[in-house]
């Protein structure tokens, strides 16, 4: 038992990570349908901009939890001024033409992502810097543990959620997304500003998943040009699984995953782990393809 | 209003279908015999499309029976409906845009194809005899529509009186027994809607068919059909003859209702 | 009919013109070993963009797996030239046999979906075949099969070219392929219209995935190793890129298609440190200044020569 509790505080934290990169998929998802297949390399790009905006303020010599706080700062505003640079580039142009020539840009993004990473900085991995030394805890006196760093992880995952959900539901902004993720041409009639809100919307998913660029490497201790695929593709799946367009769907979808992953690879089958996210996948998609939390959307005859 | 079985071609009991916790059809009962022409008139919303789209198995009733040409057919795919004998157009024109005039209509006559897919990969001489004979019968059908110097256009570029015509002429090349026409009229001009009226009314008679029409003006229907159904909120409210229907109160009150 | 006979025939005699002209150069020593591997490798994508067309471009089922059944095939022949000395022709066939009841198998809960959910669930699958692969010991786990016969030669890869691209347009331009098509442009009114939607939609899928699979095993016959690797959903994307780089939906594009790009590859190969982010720039810069792909969804038909006007009266005295 305090072996599974284990492997579930585990799989929340692998989780979070997921959740966190889901949260952009559905969002972009949810107001241009666009499965924006170079949001995993936004997270490795995150990832990076962490890893020396961290080793930068530690050598100047600040605290531990101050350069922390600014390497996620800076990481998320850069990977938002990408985000939407990204959009404005190569989605915008794109916007009225079929979904495969856009799905073809977007994962050609994804590969000048990765590319340029690995022309500019090498494929081999890089050491991430460990902002703040780990420590665990016993949990309520028994052998289950956690580490600081799991703790930083739900911490962070927690705040930055309770700030996505104000953005959301309380200002302007989160207001025009809503209203044009339901009807954009209706949005636009109504005075709604939708190029700015669909930036809006790409800035905020890159900076959630540049912030689970940071996590992954303070978790990891690794990162590289490439890293941000596999993790992309299991987030892809979390906002499939939680209901793709919605957002407490992509969190809870995110945490199922990681847990469901955690569980497999502690019982000695983490070959598998890839197959059965994707065949979990699949299956929702067979059997409830509106996934958790999502709309059943019918075509009109 | 009783009529022998043996004259019926469609035999709706009580059928209903709810979306969710709408009612968009409650228990709606009507029977058309062979070789009638039936009007369907309501209001917007009244389930008209909806009543079709059970008919041809779009969806499954939630409930009660249709009987087509004896046979229960409710919850059938459409393609099985289609082969069984009921063809239909649609209300917002539902062509293959894409392809030419001719291959709409080919399209048809596929479940008539007496070549097998693999004759038609090999090409062996079945291939060509079987897609000579459709070519031809396709031919046949547009030159009654007056549509056959067109054939190679490409049916997305037809204007638009056209594209409802080419969509009649599709339909009628499945070879139905019952044909479902959903405002076939729609967006025409009226020398238009005369001429397709006209038709209508001739295809009726060379091709010994049995036609149920939705419409959405009731002075249209007056004229060509045998009897005519009114629904209302997903109700039947009315059915008889079109003078009785002019004058039934309950008609009066739905349409004008809505006006009001 | 006869405007598609002459330019069928026009077609044939191409094909063997260009197999005559290249067999020449290749027994002259004028194209090199190298240029022949170029040479099959082309053909092998042709096989796999041409199959993919008929899922992709003439049914409309978005399909972003096609790898999945390509590494079917290459596994499923090595196995059995390797274990089981079955000749090469015949493994060929069986590995295409096998693909297609993969394709069958998935594509009866999987073809229901649309759009991007259905390519969702087949890169599932693609992945799904990869990771089976990877975690079965029989076939050499991540290290693959090597010590494969090397028996894929340019006449046996150009005559399965031939014979796919040939059978697949018959397929196309019968009923039964204007019957995806239909699918494809209205599927509620190809359905209304008496087409069987599900069992067309698998037919399509099955047909792609069996030349796909002979396509693997002409492969793997042809570079000695496989791996599951080599089959990962960049591969599946590589195919999708030469069908709509073509122009979606035409068989001659898909042709196009993976010339172009197989020749870019290999052109690219001299750089190899920026060959991806050309060939990704690229990618780019052709979907936001063309769409459409390089000849469009009609592509370029032997039509053109064929210099007679088109009467469907033809059809029904030839």
């Amino acid at each position: 038992m305090e072996y599974f509790i284990q492997q579930l505080i585990n799989g929340i934290s692998v989780g979070s990570i997921y959740a966190l990169i889901a949260l952009g998929y559905t969002m972009v998802y949810g107001i241009i349908k666009l499965i924006n297949f170079a949001h995993g390399d936004v997270f490795m790009v995150g990832s990076f901009i962490g890893l020396f905006s961290a080793k930068y303020f530690a050598s100047v010599g600040f605290p531990p939890v101050i350069v922390l706080i600014l390497s996620l700062v800076i990481s998320m505003t850069v990977s938002a001024l990408l985000g939407i640079t990204i959009e404005r580039l190569a989605y915008k142009p794109l916007r009225r033409a079929s979904r495969i020539a856009v799905l073809i840009t977007a994962i050609g993004v994804s590969f000048l992502l990765e590319y340029t990473g690995v022309y500019l900085l090498g494929p081999q991995a890089k050491g991430f810097p460990e902002i703040i030394n780990k420590h665990q805890f016993q949990l309520f006196g028994s052998s289950v543990q956690v580490d600081s760093n799991q703790m930083m992880t739900l911490g962070t995952t927690v705040v930055l959620m309770i700030i996505l959900q104000y953005i959301v539901h309380r200002t302007k902004i989160g207001k025009a997304m809503r209203a044009v993720s339901f009807d954009m041409e209706a949005a636009q009639l109504m005075g709604i500003n939708v190029d700015r809100t669909i930036s809006a919307t790409f800035a905020i998913g890159s900076a959630l998943a540049a912030a689970a660029g940071v996590i992954f490497g303070m978790t990891y201790n690794a990162v590289d040009p490439m890293m941000g695929v596999l993790p992309g593709l299991k987030a892809f799946v979390a906002a499939v699984l939680g209901g793709i367009g919605s957002i407490p769907g992509a969190l809870v979808g995110g945490l199922l995953l990681g847990t469901v992953e955690t569980e497999i690879s502690s019982l000695g089958y983490s070959s598998w782990r890839d197959g059965v996210a994707f065949a979990i996948l699949i299956l929702i998609l067979i059997f409830k393809p509106s996934g958790l939390f999502g709309k059943n959307v019918r075509e009109k005859v | 209003m009783t009529a022998s079985t043996a004259e019926v071609l469609l035999d709706v009991q009580q059928a209903s279908r709810s979306f969710g916790g709408l009612k968009a059809l409650s228990e709606v009962s009507l029977h058309i015999n062979r070789g009638e022409l039936i009007g369907l008139i309501g209001p917007n919303g009244a389930g008209k499309t909806t009543l079709f789209n059970l008919l041809t198995g779009v969806y499954p009733p939630s409930s009660g029976s249709i009987i087509l040409n004896n046979e229960s057919v409710g919850g059938m795919k459409p393609f099985r409906i289609n082969r069984k004998g009921a063809a239909r157009t649609f209300q917002n024109i539902r062509l293959f845009t894409a392809m030419t005039v001719l291959d709409n209509v080919k399209i048809a006559f596929h479940q008539h194809a007496k070549h097998s897919m693999f004759t038609s990969m090999l090409r062996l001489p079945k291939h060509f005899s079987g897609e000579g004979e459709i070519t031809q019968k396709a031919m046949d059908i547009l030159k009654i529509f007056n549509l056959a110097d067109q054939f190679d256009e490409l049916a997305g570029n037809m204007s638009y009186g056209n594209q409802r015509r080419l969509e009649i002429a599709r339909a009628l090349a499945a070879g139905p027994k019952l044909l479902l026409l959903d405002e076939p009229a729609a967006g025409m001009n009226p020398n238009e809607t005369r001429d397709l009226m006209n038709l209508i009314a001739w295809i009726r008679e060379e091709f010994d068919l049995t036609i149920l029409l939705i419409e959405h003006d009731m002075s249209l229907v007056m004229g060509v059909c045998d009897r005519i159904y009114v629904l209302d909120r997903g109700m039947l409210i009315a059915d008889g003859s079109p003078l009785e229907i002019r004058n039934n109160p309950k008609v009066i009150e739905a349409y004008l209702g809505q006006e009001a | 009919m006869k405007k598609l006979n002459k330019s069928f025939w026009i077609g044939i005699v191409f094909a063997m013109v260009l197999y005559g002209v290249i067999q020449i150069l290749l027994t002259t020593g004028i194209f090199d070993d190298v240029m022949e591997s170029t040479l099959i490798l082309i053909c092998i994508n042709v096989m796999l963009a041409v199959s993919l067309n008929l899922i992709n471009g003439i049914t409309g089922q978005f399909s972003i797996g096609h790898a999945g059944f390509m590494s079917i095939g290459a596994y499923v022949s090595a196995i059995l030239t390797l274990n089981f000395d079955v000749p090469f022709v015949l493994a060929l066939v069986i590995s295409g046999l096998v693909a297609a009841l993969f394709g069958v198998l998935i594509g009866i809960p999987t073809l229901r979906l649309n759009g991007d959910y259905l390519a969702i669930a087949t890169l599932g699958f693609g992945e799904i075949i990869r990771i089976v692969l990877l975690n079965t010991e029989y076939v050499g786990g991540a290290s693959g099969l090597s010590g494969i016969p090397t028996q894929t030669t340019w006449t046996i890869m150009f005559l399965f070219t031939l014979v796919t691209v040939v059978v697949i347009n018959n397929f196309i331009n019968s009923s039964h392929g204007r019957a995806c098509i239909a699918i494809r442009e209205n599927e509620i009114a190809a359905e209304a219209m008496g087409i069987n939607t599900t069992l067309y939609k698998i037919i399509a899928f099955a047909l792609g995935a069996l030349f796909a699979g002979i396509a693997g095993g002409l492969s793997a016959h042809k570079f000695y190793v496989i791996n599951p690797g080599s089959f990962n959903f960049l591969k599946s994307f590589e195919i999708l890129v030469m069908v709509v780089l073509g122009g979606l939906g035409s068989t001659s594009g898909a042709i196009v298609g993976a010339i172009v790009l197989t020749v870019l590859f290999t052109v690219l190969q001299e750089y190899p440190e920026l060959r991806m982010i050309i060939y990704s720039a690229i990618l780019i810069l052709m979907m936001i200044f063309r769409p459409k792909g390089l000849l469009g969804s009609t592509g370029f038909s032997f039509k053109k020569f064929a210099k007679k006007e088109a009467k469907p009266s033809d059809s029904i005295n030839s």
